[in-house]
Parts: structure tokens; sequence; C-alpha cells
């Protein structure tokens, strides 16, 4: 049989890719580039129609100040959790790999948020924040525990912080337990013989070696925390009064409780190409202080 | 002899500071769940007055998982679930072992192309593609609202990162000599992909399966959006009933969130360990 045709080739194709193909460009590609359509048009979500309207969603979007506000919130939120989710990663990960007793219990532990939709997490951690904390408050007579965190503008962002924390330390856990292991011992003996303390070998040799962790768990984080949305809407649902509404959820609410798809799209393409400059930033900077083993 | 018994001791005595450690963290990071197990058997005003205790005043009582069930249409939802995540865990697996097949072992253009597109797309988070997915499938075709749909729209999304993942377990754990052999004894490139390179894909397929089939199980945002029909909620999707109505009864919502949690942790205690090398896998990747 020939096998050069383009005959062969377009069934060989289509007999094992075809199908993938059809539904990768028509969930993905084509809603993409529909999506780019439609900021330039406003449409309501009901109606056959999509008047369009050229910039208008953009400049909308940019006079938007509870967009600029969540977007705001978000950065701050996204920088205090990436840092401490990975600060509690990476010590988790050191401790886990020392090979002490029961290591392989220990991370399966800590990696069981993870198991769980953000959706139901989100319900737990309230119930936690608003019954189970206030009642230690109470038990132990300490005023900044006896009223809800939630109900509170500085609390409520603490609480978001807290849950992710919790929620994807266990997960970049692995990929630095990976990396740990991924350091060879000859190396680690090496600079023992050398006169290494087991915290020089840590920060002069383990961390080095493990770049691509740390690029990895960072970028993870970082997309993982500018699209939280789940967690965000059963945790606080924004509230109280508007003042936890994070990017993803905002923009969720412009087009679907608002009824401005074309506002929503806008501003959720401006989120994507910022968190896509972020993420670029950050691996090239990675890749640069990659280290070769 | 004395510096060893020193060294020793020295490594016990670390040892020991790092599990206390450790014991006290995976508390905090288990506290939540034990909160939910201990409040689930108590009455509606035992949780409210005293969710720390182990027993409330009234006592130890089972009813409120009949009544959860009964509220989130527990087996309903569960059933939604298992469907939707096997057949769209399935799905995946056969398109994208197929497609990265086809992709790695041809020197195609398009295939390349397509590929490229694919690894491109994985940067696109949801929140950019959902609402031209309801305007599309909503608006133009009308399609939401059935299993089906959640099922396609599932595959579509994960199928880059699976195509990625199958390409590069075709590329290095799959001898070409292998699939030339079976061609110089007839075999099509249809029946050598099936009983030759498939079952050398087991490991792929096993992360494959737990990371995907994970995500579809927990996913809520684009079952939400895709379905609106209450007899057609996931377990996600289920848990929110008990938070539309003016009050809310703890007791139903502990009950809902065990029951949203356990089917999960049951499977996690038996396959614990190929989950989390199956997690690591594919993050690592």
């Amino acid at each position: 049989m020939k096998t050069n045709t383009l005959g062969y080739k377009v069934r060989q194709y289509l007999l094992f890719a075809g199908v993938s193909t059809f539904i990768f460009l028509s969930v993905v590609i084509i809603p993409f580039i529909y999506g780019i359509y439609l900021t330039f048009t406003s449409w309501d979500g009901v109606s056959k129609e999509k008047p369009f309207v050229g910039l208008e969603n953009f400049i909308l979007a940019f006079n938007d100040t509870a967009y600029w506000q969540s977007l705001g919130r978000t950065f701050i939120y996204a920088f205090i959790a990436v840092i401490l989710i990975n600060t509690l990663a990476f010590i988790l990960a050191f401790m886990v790999t020392s090979k002490i007793k029961g290591q392989n219990f220990f991370r399966a532990g800590f990696f069981i948020p993870n198991l769980i939709g953000g959706i139901v997490l989100g319900y737990v951690w309230k119930f936690v924040f608003n019954k189970a904390f206030v009642a230690v408050g109470e038990a132990i007579n300490s005023p900044l525990l006896s009223s809800s965190w939630l109900s509170t503008e500085i609390g409520s962002m603490a609480c978001l912080i807290i849950v992710s924390v919790w929620q994807y330390a266990g997960y970049m856990m692995l990929i630095y337990v990976a990396g740990f292991m991924s350091v060879s011992e000859d190396v680690i003996e090496a600079a023992k013989i050398d006169g290494c303390t087991g915290s020089q070998s840590i920060i002069h040799i383990s961390v080095p070696l493990m770049t691509s962790s740390f690029v990895q768990c960072l970028f993870l984080s970082i997309t993982r925390c500018f699209m939280v949305y789940d967690v965000n809407f059963s945790l606080t649902n924004g509230n109280p009064y508007g003042t936890s509404v994070l990017a993803a959820m905002q923009v969720y609410n412009e087009a679907f409780i608002n009824k401005n798809y074309g506002k929503g799209q806008a501003e959720a393409l401006i989120l994507f190409v910022i968190c896509a400059i972020i993420g670029g930033l950050q691996v090239w900077a990675g890749k640069k202080g990659e280290v070769e083993a | 002899m004395d510096a060893n018994k020193k060294a020793r001791i020295n490594r016990l005595i670390r040892h020991t500071i790092m599990i206390v450690i450790l014991a006290v963290l995976l508390f905090c990071f288990i506290f939540p769940f034990y909160m939910v197990i201990i409040n689930v058997f108590k009455v509606k005003s035992d949780i409210v007055g005293q969710p720390l205790a182990l027993i409330g005043k009234h006592g130890f009582t089972l009813a409120n998982f009949p009544k959860a069930m009964e509220k989130m249409k527990f087996w309903q939802s569960f059933g939604n679930s298992v469907i939707i995540t096997t057949l769209a865990t399935i799905f995946t697996i056969l398109l994208s072992s197929m497609t990265a097949f086809v992709i790695q072992r041809n020197n195609w253009k398009f295939g390349k192309i397509v590929f490229v597109l694919m690894i491109a797309s994985m940067v696109i988070p949801f929140q950019v593609l959902m609402i031209p997915l309801v305007s599309l499938y909503g608006g133009i075709f009308g399609i939401l609202n059935h299993r089906a749909t959640l099922i396609f729209m599932h595959v579509g999304f994960s199928l880059s990162m699976a195509t990625f993942m199958f390409h590069g377990s075709i590329k290095t754990n799959v001898p070409i000599s292998l699939e030339e052999a079976a061609r110089i004894d007839g075999c099509s490139r249809w029946q050598t992909f099936w009983m030759i390179v498939f079952p050398l894909l087991k490991p792929t397929i096993a992360t494959v399966a737990i990371i995907d089939a994970m995500a579809f199980w927990n996913d809520y945002l684009l079952p939400s959006l895709v379905l609106g029909r209450k007899e057609l909620y996931t377990i996600p999707i289920a848990t929110k009933v008990f938070y539309g109505t003016y009050s809310t009864d703890m007791g139903l919502i502990m009950a809902a969130l065990l029951l949203a949690m356990l089917p999960i942790l049951i499977l996690y205690i038996f396959l614990q360990r190929y989950i989390v090398e199956g997690v690591t896998a594919g993050a690592v990747k």
C-alpha cells in the first residue's frame, strides 16, 4: 500500500485524530475566537441580535472601578497566597524526604485537600470559620476569634488566603518532593565531605538543582490563584458587601448576573493577557536561572 | 565510635522534632474534616450551640443523612457524576492516545500544527472560554442541559494535556522496532496501535485517568453553566441547594458535605499510592 499519497494521509489522520481534532476545535479554538468577536458586541445573553459596538466594551472595562478593584484584590491575594503556599510546600517537602518514619503517611495526609473540589472545601471552611473558630474564641475568651472572620473585609480576604494555602500546599509539596528526590545522593554526600552543614547543602546545592520545581510550582500556584472561582463563591461569595470579589468572580457576575456578555468577555480577556504576561515572565526568569546538573 | 553515636542521637532528636511538627501540621490540615465528622451526628441546635463537642447535648443522631440525601437527591447526582466522570475519562484516554500516536509517528504538517495549537491552548484559562461557550452552545446550537454536552466539553478541555502526555510517552517508551515487526507480520496501523502501542502506554493511561477523573468529578464551574436542570446536577452542584434557602439547616449541610467527600476519600484509601504517584507524574511533565 502506498503511504505517501495525500489520500492515505488524510484517511489515517481522520481515523486516529479526526474526532479529537473536531472536539478540540469546537470546545477550545472556536470559542476562543468567537470570544474575541463577542468583545466587540453588546450582547445581553437573550436576544438573537448581537449589535456591533466596536471598542466600547474595552472602554467600559477600563473605566469599571469594580473590575480594577477586584483585579487589585486578586493581585494582593495571589501575591500573599503564592508565597505562603510555596514556603509551606517546600518546608513540608523537605521534612517528608528526610527519611523519617511514616513519611509516606504524611505525604498522603497533606495531599487530602486536593482530592476534594473547591466548592465543597469552601463550604467546609465556611462552617469552620463561622462556627468552630468562634466557639474556640468564646472558650478561650479571645476577642480575635470570638466573631467570625468572614464578616470583616480583611478577615474574609485572610480566610480566602488560608483556604488556598491549605488547599494547594499539599499538591505543590509533591512537586517539591519530586525535586528533592531528583537531586542525587552523591552530590549531597560530596558536599558533606567538603564540610557543608545540612542547611548549607540545601541552600547551595538542593535549591539551585531544583529550579525547575520552583518554576513549575510558582507557575501553577500563580495561575490557579488568579483564576480561582469556586472557593471564592462558596466561602465568601464576595461578602461582606462585595469586598472579597476576586477577578474571576467579577467576570462571571458581569456576564451571567448583569447580563453584559460583551463587557464580561472583554474583562476576561484582559485578565487572560495579564496572566499570560506574568506566567511568561516568570517562566523566562526561571529558565535563565536554571542550573544544569 | 563516640562521634558516630553522637551523630545517631542528634539524628534521632532531629527526626523526633520533625515528626512532632509534621503531626501538628497534619492535625491542622485534617481539622476541617474532623469538624464535619463530629458535627454530622448532632442535631441542628447542638451544632450551632457547641460545635466543638464530640457528642452534643441531645445525643447521637443519624437523622441528618436521609434528610440530606433526599434534599440533594444524592443517588441521582451521584449517578450523574459517575456517568459523566467515567465516560469523559474513557473518551479522553482513547481519543488523546490515538491523536498522540498519529501525530508522533508521522511527520505530517497538519498534525504538527494541531499539536502546537494544543500546547498553546493550555495557557487559556477557562474563564476566557466560558462566556463564548454558553453563547455558542446555549444561544446558537441550543444543546445545553444534556449530559452528553458536558462530557463533550470535558473531553475537549482535557484533550490537549492528555495528548501532550501520551505524545511524550510514545516517543520515549514505545520502541519503533516493535511497530515495524508488527507491520511485517501484516498488522495495519490501526491494529498495531491497539495491539502493540496502547498496552505499552499503561502507566500514562493510569496517570491521565487519575488526573482527569478527579478534575471531572470535582469540577463546579463548567457543569454549573451547562447543567441547569435539577435532575442533571452533579455532586458539587447539588451541595449548593442547602445554601439557596433562607434558613440553613447545619445538620443537613454537614451530612451533605460528608456525602460529597466520602466517595473520593474511600477511593483514596485504596488507590492512595497510585493517586499520589499519578498526580506527581502529571505535574512534573
